[in-house]
């Protein structure tokens, strides 16, 4: 029965209070934790591109204007509550929230801390109960993340619907169309590391990358974590994808009709989604809190313990995923949107089904006793002659449709 | 606690069912299928198919429904429907027919099987339902060798739906779509 909660050692056996309350710490903390990690990555995103264009960026509030997200929060707070008047009023209200949840709902799959090394499961005792340090290692695993990135198109498609206007739902057809085709991207990317670890578990995930050789991004052959790395962007409708919000053709993409808190929600949500992600980035394929070790040498950071370590570690490696996203908006110009669905559709998902194959058949060869490089080959030439069929039906199609003076 | 689930989870999936057939907004029914979607969902996690649940919601919730929304946002059909003039005379008598009919067959169906339902399932192996990759892995080869026909007659038939649809789509060369509706 307790199995509905999570498979926590903390919840197996009778409902004690203990147990109770540190979940109930846990919740609270991994709240706040997020919370805050969204407020400072709205400052280190403002001060970054700042730098970048060679700009100062906030330097008002508090130490290196580090306050200035809750200033903006604090203002927001108090401007005046829109609602336009030929709105649909319920989901109006409503998709802030259905943007909002999701963001952090991801969050709380994530192994925050724990230690992983020396095939340690990342257990901790917390008085005297054995848990892990993070919210919810359920069953499903990394599916559920899954799940919930499904669900988050929701927030932005009644957002754009609900505001009876035109651009937010320009911006809001455009989100849904962009989510759903990467989806199946990210989903595939995601399934060679499952193939690879053999389990859904985050946690799982987390214990089979033990030392720099075993990390998925390494064992997995780097591609899939480009296929993610591409489609978590656009999932998040991040620059170089933000055709979502594009400025100059939509005013403000989905969100253009809301003011005051709700419009700080979505900001929020945005924020947040790329710090969860980062952290999946690095759950997948970075080996989450796991040290870096090469062979038998560990990079030890001396004085704290083991457990707080991988906290310290997950930061580092998050910091350099989010210093990237950040790179990517002040660096790429916009896609096009044909050139966008071209590369979803027609480059990412083949790509990452193509290695999935790939992958497949080396660990099929591997349990049969076949020699790797004939595989190998084999597969790859398989897959070289599938794409090229691909390419030639492309071809055909482009050419009848000039013919018939079809644009695209 | 079990009760308390069932109760919520069956609650959510009659209010969302109920929203379907009485909003006249097309997108708050829409809506309205997606909080049964999630019903449904909380029922399979509380019988331990966790991986159930998590494809229902990746599938129909995220998928389906959304694109039932992107249909209903394209092609501008989100105003409230005129429900008072009626497209096809003889639809809701037939409509109620059939529901009364449906509803019959399902209760006879359960009067009649009364004690096979109140045997617990045999088909599923419950030394697995402890560890969650194992349920997983029990569901895949079932599917991938006992059923693996059906698993591919049913790919096939969707690969036809999807070759029927884009050519049916597609214009012919020369004839073009005289009416600009």
């Amino acid at each position: 029965m307790m199995q509905i909660l999570a498979i926590d050692p903390l919840l197996t056996g009778e409902l004690l209070w203990t147990p109770l309350l540190i979940v109930l710490l846990k919740v609270v903390v991994v709240f706040v934790v997020g919370l805050l990690a969204t407020m400072l990555m709205v400052w280190f995103e403002r001060k970054v591109i700042a730098g970048m264009q060679n700009r100062i960026g906030p330097n008002k509030a508090g130490p290196f204007g580090i306050l200035q997200t809750l200033a903006d929060g604090i203002k927001l707070f108090f401007k005046e509550d829109l609602i336009p008047e030929r709105s649909d009023r319920f989901v109006f209200k409503l998709a802030p929230y259905l943007a909002f949840v999701p963001a952090f709902l991801t969050f709380a799959i994530i192994p925050l801390g724990g230690d992983f090394r020396g095939g340690n499961d990342g257990l901790v005792t917390w008085f005297g109960h054995q848990t892990r340090v993070q919210l919810a290692d359920p069953p499903i695993g990394i599916l559920f993340a899954l799940a919930i990135s499904s669900i988050a198109i929701y927030g932005i498609m009644l957002a754009g619907w609900s505001s009876g206007s035109k651009y937010p739902l320009l911006g809001s057809v455009r989100a849904s169309a962009q989510m759903v085709s990467y989806e199946a991207a990210l989903g595939l990317s995601v399934a060679a590391v499952v193939l690879v670890t053999g389990t859904l578990s985050t946690s799982g995930i987390v214990a089979r990358q033990s030392t720099l050789g075993n990390w998925n991004v390494i064992v997995t052959g780097i591609i899939p974590f480009f296929i993610f790395m591409v489609a978590a962007t656009a999932e998040l409708n991040r620059p170089p994808f933000d055709l979502v919000e594009a400025e100059q053709e939509l005013v403000g993409g989905f969100n253009t009709e809301y003011a005051s808190l709700r419009f700080a929600l979505f900001y929020l949500a945005e924020f947040m989604n790329t710090v969860t992600m980062s952290a999946l980035i690095v759950t997948l394929f970075f080996g989450g809190p796991q040290p870096i070790s090469v062979g038998s040498t560990t990079i030890d950071i001396p004085i704290i313990g083991n457990a707080l370590e991988g906290t310290v570690w997950l930061l580092l490696k998050v910091l350099v995923f989010l210093y990237i996203y950040v790179w990517f908006r002040a660096t790429l110009p916009r896609f096009r949107y044909d050139q966008l669905m071209n590369l979803g559709w027609k480059v990412l998902i083949p790509a990452s089904l193509g290695w999935f194959i790939l992958l497949a058949a080396q660990r099929v060869g591997q349990s049969a006793g076949w020699d790797r490089y004939v595989v190998t080959i084999a597969t790859a030439l398989v897959l070289l002659v599938s794409y090229s069929l691909l390419m030639l039906a492309q071809r055909t199609s482009t050419n009848e449709r000039k013919r018939d003076g079809v644009m695209f | 606690m079990e009760l308390f689930v069932f109760v919520c989870a069956a609650a959510m999936v009659l209010v969302g069912a109920i929203g379907v057939i009485t909003r006249n907004n097309p997108v708050h029914a829409a809506l309205s299928l997606v909080l049964t979607l999630f019903g449904i969902a909380v029922l399979f996690v509380a019988n331990n198919a966790h991986f159930l649940a998590a494809v229902q919601v990746i599938v129909y919730a995220g998928a389906i429904v959304v694109l039932f929304l992107f249909v209903i946002m394209l092609l501008g059909v989100d105003r409230a429907e005129d429900l008072s003039t009626e497209p096809l005379t003889a639809q809701r008598p037939l409509a109620l027919v059939v529901g009364i009919g449906v509803a019959g067959v399902i209760i006879a169906a359960i009067v009649k099987s009364q004690d096979a339902l109140l045997v617990r399932g045999t088909g599923i192996n419950s030394a697995t339902l402890e560890d969650a990759d194992a349920n997983i892995r029990q569901l895949s080869r079932s599917i991938f060798s006992d059923y693996v026909f059906a698993f591919e007659v049913t790919s096939v038939l969707l690969l036809i739906a999807v070759v029927g649809t884009v050519v049916m789509s597609r214009r012919q060369r020369g004839q073009h779509v005289e009416e600009s509706a």
